[in-house]
């Protein structure tokens, strides 16, 4: 329920290369072939999307941003640049990011051992083909000093309303930092961060095995859900019409409004995925809002109309998006156990005065 | 207080860092946050951009005037970028890089994923560090001549071994 989902990436670069932000055209014109070859030979990448990425329009490239499929930094690279992407869209590979070649795993949940093995085996897989920049001292030679050694970066989305509610999230986020990882706002830092949605990565490459790193980013993310839970069951206990109100609001909101902004849309989504969490809402689920947090981004807005939006535009399509897709969904519980009180409580107990 | 980076606008998005045992504070503008992409939690260009400020800290004044052999990147670029040019860089620039690499991680060498490749670099460097002991052994028995043919083995090996330059 916290883990939205869990991604590990690798840099790598070709060895006797120029990094890419340091190469000619040419050179990088030329890695981009080498690396685009060895990728879709991979039986992983069968019937994989390989471009380059001049050939994407602006709106493609943003979607494939929204998808967490490429960084921001890659959309915004054109000739000598390009992406691969698996049929199922779990495996992508950028070339010539900053590194020659950047390779992720994505999977929903909280699954990063499998999201390692994953890419363990592209990896294994490409350097059978492709002679890579490393020494035995430093490990993988990349850009950034940042990144050297294993060039690993692990990292998994959570959803963490209640420590953000409960105001606990800013300590949490120190705590985890203190252990070499880093805490991030997926829009917005700490208590501002819209949709309650955070990342937890590793920070550094060098001097850690893989499997320790993810081990210990494991243990660690399991604090963090632990606290996050603790959370909810506090403030259930403790106020439960805060709770019972903020996602009956959301509910109201989502279901009603016909202009949304992003950021509204983000927490609402947010506190109705709380109270789904919760059970106080039926006729939802948790694919159905995930969705949500994806398809009301201003990308996937613009492709689901076929046109170029304005912000202005784009909040009106979010609001009936969101009214649409929600509206099988029932009303929420909206009240807490001994709430109202018992003489507001006279309709539903006829029985009992008769 | 400004932002670290375009150090114009005001800062509103503050990062701290740990690195090594020391901690980082980073304050940047909202413009700044976002032409750095840091939006997107999967990347962490923000973090090379600062490195190049930091590094310039903690490089030595000798490595001021290097210049990578094999692809022509100097100190100078690196600050300004918080980027290497080549894999090469790592050995031209290592005086430098140490302190900064010591700070920044959790170890000074690298273990984990090996590439198959170079699993037998590995075993390379192995082959070399017993090749010296001997080479120590063999001077200090005075036995030159063993000493000099154990030296052109060892010299044998690494020129074999050796990462080529570019181009
Ligand atoms: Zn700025
Ligand atoms: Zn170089």
């Amino acid at each position: 329920m916290v883990v939205m989902s869990s991604r590990v990436r690798l840099a790598r670069n070709l060895q006797g290369a120029p990094f890419p932000g340091w190469a000619k055209k040419t050179d990088r014109q030329r890695a981009l072939e080498v690396i685009m070859g060895a990728a879709v030979a991979l039986p992983e990448m069968q019937g994989c999307l390989s471009r380059s990425m001049d050939s994407f329009t602006v709106l493609e490239k943003q979607l494939l941003v929204e998808k967490h499929l490429i960084s921001r930094e890659h959309a915004a690279k054109n000739v000598g640049s390009g992406v691969a992407i698996n049929k199922a869209k779990t495996i992508s590979l950028m070339i010539n990011e900053e590194d020659h070649l950047r390779m992720q795993a994505l999977l929903p949940g909280f699954c990063l051992g499998e999201v390692w093995e994953t890419i363990d085996r592209v990896d294994s897989g490409l350097e059978s083909k492709l002679d890579y920049a490393y020494s035995p001292k430093l490990g993988y030679l990349t850009a950034c000093p940042t990144n050297v050694g294993t060039g690993i970066r692990a990292s998994a989305m959570l959803h963490l309303p209640a420590l953000v509610i409960a105001e606990q999230i800013n300590q949490v986020i120190q705590a985890v930092n203190k252990l070499g990882l880093a805490v991030r706002g997926l829009y917005g830092e700490g208590t501002e961060a819209s949709g309650n949605l955070f990342q937890v990565s590793n920070q550094t490459t060098l001097g850690e095995r893989e499997q320790d790193l993810i081990e210990r980013l494991r243990k660690v993310i399991n604090q963090i859900i632990e606290h996050e839970l603790n959370a909810r069951q506090t403030l259930i206990e403790k106020r439960p019409h805060m709770i019972y109100d903020q996602v009956g609001r959301a509910y109201g909101v989502l279901t009603n409004a016909c202009i949304q902004t992003s950021k509204e849309a983000m927490n609402l989504i947010s506190m109705l995925r709380l109270g789904l969490d919760l059970d106080l809402i039926r006729g939802l689920n948790h694919g159905l809002i995930d969705e949500l947090f994806l398809t009301t981004q201003p990308a996937h807005l613009q492709k689901r109309s076929h046109q170029k939006l304005t912000a202005e535009q784009r909040d009106v399509r979010r609001a009936s998006l969101l009214r649409e897709r929600l509206k099988d969904v029932q009303r929420p519980k909206l009240l807490a156990p001994g709430f109202p009180p018992a003489e507001d409580a006279a309709d539903e107990g006829k029985t009992d005065i008769a | 207080m400004l932002c670290d980076i375009c150090k114009e606008n005001e800062a509103t998005v503050h990062f701290s860092q740990v690195v090594g045992d020391k901690v980082r504070k980073i304050d940047i503008c909202e413009a700044c946050a976002k032409a750095k992409g840091l939006t997107d939690p999967g990347s962490v260009a923000m973090l090379g951009d600062m490195l190049g400020e930091f590094a310039g800290e903690q490089m030595p004044a000798e490595t001021e005037n290097l210049r990578c052999p094999a692809c022509g990147f100097t100190l100078a670029n690196f600050k300004k970028t918080g980027r290497l040019g080549c894999g090469e860089c790592y050995v031209t620039f290592e005086g430098g890089l140490k302190s900064l690499l010591k700070a920044m991680h959790k170890g000074e060498r690298h273990v984990g994923k090996t590439p198959g490749k170079a699993a037998t670099a590995r075993d390379v460097t192995d082959r070399i560090k017993a090749l010296e002991d001997d080479l120590q052994r063999a001077i200090a028995d005075e036995r030159y001549e063993n000493a000099a043919q154990i030296r052109d083995e060892i010299r044998a090996i690494e020129t074999k071994t050796m990462p080529k330059p570019a181009k």
